[in-house]
């Protein structure tokens, strides 16, 4: 029964592929969306980079690019285990499909934890804007540092949201609710995780790789 | 589906190519290329990003209404780019035309200190040196 296990065609659909198709154009709507919501702060970013590039090249020469560039590197494998969970659960190889999922879990989970100490070392280099706010080289720095934890904590927030709902994915894809013939939910919340590897890929060279040379 | 069964050794590949890309583009920050040096992060990034969505989100082989679908969000994020950098690199460029009306409706302006986005008052007028504590008339 898992093997062939299928969704019912709604009623409003023609067929069962018009309704996959239906639901995947529903994720991509969705993450256009969230292009705006993250467009706004890109948009902020440029906007004051602009103004200030004094103040950003020293802003990022602040920022940690050893954690930078491990996270990068982690968020990227865990996109490879996501799009092989996929592969899998298209291919009937219910057991793999699972494992590469809790893989994509832990790598996420990998990504928070660095974050976390990264985090922790910018408090104590007092790089959180404020009161305790320690000032370095260049006016208008704290714009950098706004920029900064705004940017990375909303990712860091689509990174949580991105774990539950792999998990409650891996839950149904271990029970079997899965096969060659239904696997639309893992591709859906894989398109979700892909998204979030993409903020990721611009946020790195636009906050940890700014005139590093200099 | 649409999204026909890929060749698992082509993620593997995508992903070697990621991994590169990154590395290369953590070795190019080092180096002082001027101008270029934002030019080829972006790029990098911009070349990492396809590689995502056109083979780990199966764009490439999805329907054609789907990749409307994907590139609808990028695209309209570029109109919005462009629409307000054109206002903000052109500021300064262009003389505000109503000088003299709102000289004669408001006097002369109480300019904050402090410096404008884009290094222009927003006013219109030029920063005068303060004259004792002068009200203007209402």
């Amino acid at each position: 029964m898992p093997e062939t296990f299928k969704a019912p065609t709604e009623e409003q659909f023609e067929n069962f592929e018009q309704q996959e198709e239906a639901s995947r154009l529903g994720m991509w709507t969705f993450l256009a969306t969230e292009v705006m919501f993250f467009g706004g702060m890109f948009m902020a970013y440029i906007v004051y980079r602009h103004e200030y590039p004094q103040a950003f090249a020293v802003g990022s020469k602040h920022t940690d690019l050893f954690y930078g560039t491990l996270n990068t590197a982690i968020l990227l494998t865990s996109s490879l285990w996501m799009a092989l969970a996929v592969n899998a659960a298209s291919t009937n190889r219910r057991k793999s499909s699972v494992v590469f999922l809790l893989l994509t879990i832990l790598f996420a989970l990998g990504f928070l934890a660095v974050k976390g100490l990264e985090y922790t070392e910018d408090l104590r280099e007092r790089l959180l804007p404020g009161p305790h706010f320690l000032v370095p080289e260049a006016p208008k720095t704290d714009i950098f540092f706004f920029l900064y934890w705004a940017m990375t904590g909303l990712h860091g927030l689509h990174v949580l949201i991105g774990i539950c709902v792999l998990s409650v994915i891996a839950f149904l894809a271990h029970r079997g609710k899965f096969s060659s013939e239904y696997y639309n939910p893992i591709e859906i919340s894989g398109l979700y995780w892909h998204f979030v590897d993409i903020v990721w890929i611009f946020l790195y060279p636009l906050l940890y790789l700014v005139d590093r040379h200099l | 589906m649409s999204s026909k069964s890929v060749n698992v050794k082509s993620y593997w590949l995508v992903w070697a190519a990621l991994i590169i890309l990154l590395l290369l583009t953590w070795g190019v920050a080092e180096f002082d290329l001027g101008i270029l040096n934002p030019v080829v992060a972006l790029v990098i990034a911009f070349i990492k990003m396809s590689l995502v969505i056109l083979f780990f989100m199966h764009v490439k082989y999805n329907s054609p209404l789907t990749r409307v679908f994907a590139a609808a969000g990028f695209v309209w994020f570029l109109i919005m780019v462009t629409l307000t950098m054109s206002d903000y690199l052109s500021r300064g460029l262009v003389r505000p035309t109503n000088k003299a009306i709102s000289f004669w409706q408001y006097g002369p302006p109480q300019i904050p200190p402090g410096d404008y986005p884009g290094g222009v008052n927003p006013s219109g007028l030029q920063q005068q040196p303060a004259v004792g504590k002068q009200q203007t008339g209402k």
